[in-house]
């Protein structure tokens, strides 16, 4: 069997790179957000950060399982919450059961699961960034937005990179959700190629064609990696 | 109206900011209180709450029966303990060893160390579930003495759950980070007062670790407790489940929604503890020099 012929692989191989591509770009940036509105020393901030963390702690599998109820169609969560913020306005939608909506709700259960990892590693990075920058740039004048642009985002760069790796590693995996929450479908909408390579090497038992998959994937992997270190290298 | 105190402005300021973050709190915990709520109420009351804040409140034929009904369905007890087995095993093993690894990058010379330390940061790119396969064919034909003397293949077994976690390219590296980080003068002062390397590492390296030391174990108690692929395809025998695996039993011809609600919860709640005592240290190492690029 010749993979590169293969539709149901190659949809499978764009959906991950196109999950890839989005959630590494939003997760990270959301969990900056959330790391620079916990980097301070207010009382009970330590309360929100681990708020913030619990998700990572519980186990995909039962994330998984909650936010299906969460996107029913007939009777779920979200539906019933954007009905009641548009009074009525909203026409519910069957997330997970249109080609449409399905990877962009597994996107979004996927960050909100794991953007609290993320944003402790942010602000382990502001951590690092010594007070006396800000103290100098606060003389020099600068304002919220500058001393963001100027000190706080080129002292971040090396957490940038890390968050960028990990982030799209992790997500080139992406395997348990589409396992409990979508088996693939709708239309193939959510394959992705972990879910290929068990499906046909575990469930199929072709050893073979699970194996190439593989290779596949770790290839793509490698080659995002050190595309990323290259554009990412340090310049002076 | 005149203009805001100084002090005004920053106590409201504060407030917008406090409501701010417990908007999104918010946003954060309710899965979570969706789950826990729904293990009180019966099937029918559940789903029919679910699309709605009711799924939030409990309230009508609240009770337990759930979680009696998870515990008949499921060998809780059993399943519990082989995971608390697996898991403490896997972590400590893993500990001990990832520190001891990184310990030699960190601190002695040998030829080949850079290359070798390049290969392990670099196998941390492939996702586990792209190895499960092959990872299976090697462990079924691995052998193991047991009290049955010579044994061929792992499966159905314990050690098949422990020993390839414990090896672990991550743990090396976030120990290798943080010992990079420590003062080479500690190291050099023992060593001139004639410190082996053995006392070097577990009497100044191991006890100045603290930190690095939740993390790893935080990270491998996750993927340990919540492991659920890998046993799924290698363990047939009940007796030696772990506890994720216990969720196939709720979806036989009719999906029990309650009790995996309340089995569910059972399997959350410790972790949740493990994570709260643990996460002073685990959120101080790695915001003072645990991950670095």
């Amino acid at each position: 069997m010749i993979l590169a012929a293969d539709v149901v692989f190659l949809r499978a191989l764009i959906n991950t790179l196109i999950f890839a591509g989005v959630i590494a770009p939003l997760q990270g940036g959301l969990a900056l957000v959330l790391a620079l509105l916990l980097n301070q020393a207010l009382p009970f901030i330590n309360v929100f950060r681990a708020i913030y963390f619990a998700p990572v702690v519980v186990s995909m599998v039962v994330v998984s399982l909650l936010w299906r109820f969460i996107y029913d169609g007939e009777n779920g969560l979200l539906n019933t919450l954007l009905g009641i913020a548009t009074l009525g306005g909203f026409q519910p939608v069957d997330w997970l059961g249109n080609p449409y909506t399905a990877m962009p709700a597994m996107i979004a259960m996927s960050a909100w699961q794991a953007v609290g990892f993320h944003m402790v590693i942010w602000l382990s990075g502001l951590q690092t960034i010594p007070t006396s920058l800000y103290e100098a740039s606060a003389l020099d004048g600068a304002g919220a937005w500058q001393k963001f642009r100027y000190v706080t985002w080129p002292g971040l760069r090396n957490t940038a990179v890390l968050i960028l790796i990990v982030i799209v590693i992790q997500a080139m995996g992406l395997f348990v959700q589409v396992d409990v929450m979508t088996r693939g479908g709708p239309l193939d909408a959510t394959q992705s190629v972990v879910y290929q390579a068990v499906q046909r090497g575990y469930d199929k038992q072709d050893i073979a064609e699970g194996s190439a998959i593989s290779v596949v994937l770790f290839v793509v992997v490698l080659a995002i990696t050190i595309v990323n270190r290259y554009l990412t290298r340090d310049r002076d | 109206m005149a203009a805001m105190t100084y002090e005004t402005r920053y106590k409201l300021i504060i407030s917008l900011r406090y409501t701010l973050l417990i908007l999104i709190s918010a946003i954060f915990i309710f899965p979570i209180a969706f789950m826990v709520v729904s293990s009180l109420k019966p099937d029918l009351q559940l789903l029919r709450d679910s699309g709605s804040l009711l799924a939030f409140v409990p309230y009508g034929d609240i009770s337990l029966n759930n979680y009696a009904f998870a515990f008949e369905r499921v060998p809780v007890v059993q399943f519990a303990f082989n995971s608390i087995f697996t898991t403490s095993a896997a972590v400590v093993a893993s500990i001990m060893l990832n520190s001891m690894a990184a310990f030699s990058f960190a601190f002695l010379r040998w030829r080949g160390k850079k290359l070798m330390l390049t290969f392990i940061i670099a196998t941390f790119i492939v996702p586990f579930e792209v190895l499960a396969i092959p990872l299976l064919l090697v462990v079924n034909s691995l052998p193991w003495i047991g009290p049955d003397g010579l044994e061929i293949g792992w499966l159905n077994t314990y050690h098949v759950q422990i020993i390839p976690f414990i090896a672990d390219s991550l743990g090396i590296f976030l120990f290798y980070q943080y010992f990079r980080d420590l003062p080479d003068e500690l190291v050099e002062a023992a060593r001139i007062d004639g410190a082996s390397i053995w006392q070097i590492f577990t009497r100044i390296v191991m006890p100045i670790s603290g930190p690095i030391l939740a993390t790893v174990a935080i990270l491998k108690f996750l993927l340990m407790w919540n492991a659920y692929i890998w046993p799924l395809m290698t363990v047939r025998t009940e007796e030696l489940r772990p506890i994720m695996v216990g969720l196939q039993y709720f979806f036989q011809r009719y999906t029990y929604w309650g009790e995996i609600m309340a089995y569910v919860t059972l399997v959350t709640i410790p972790v949740l503890i493990f994570y709260l005592a643990l996460q002073r240290a685990f959120i101080e190492s790695i915001a003072t020099s645990g991950i670095k690029g």
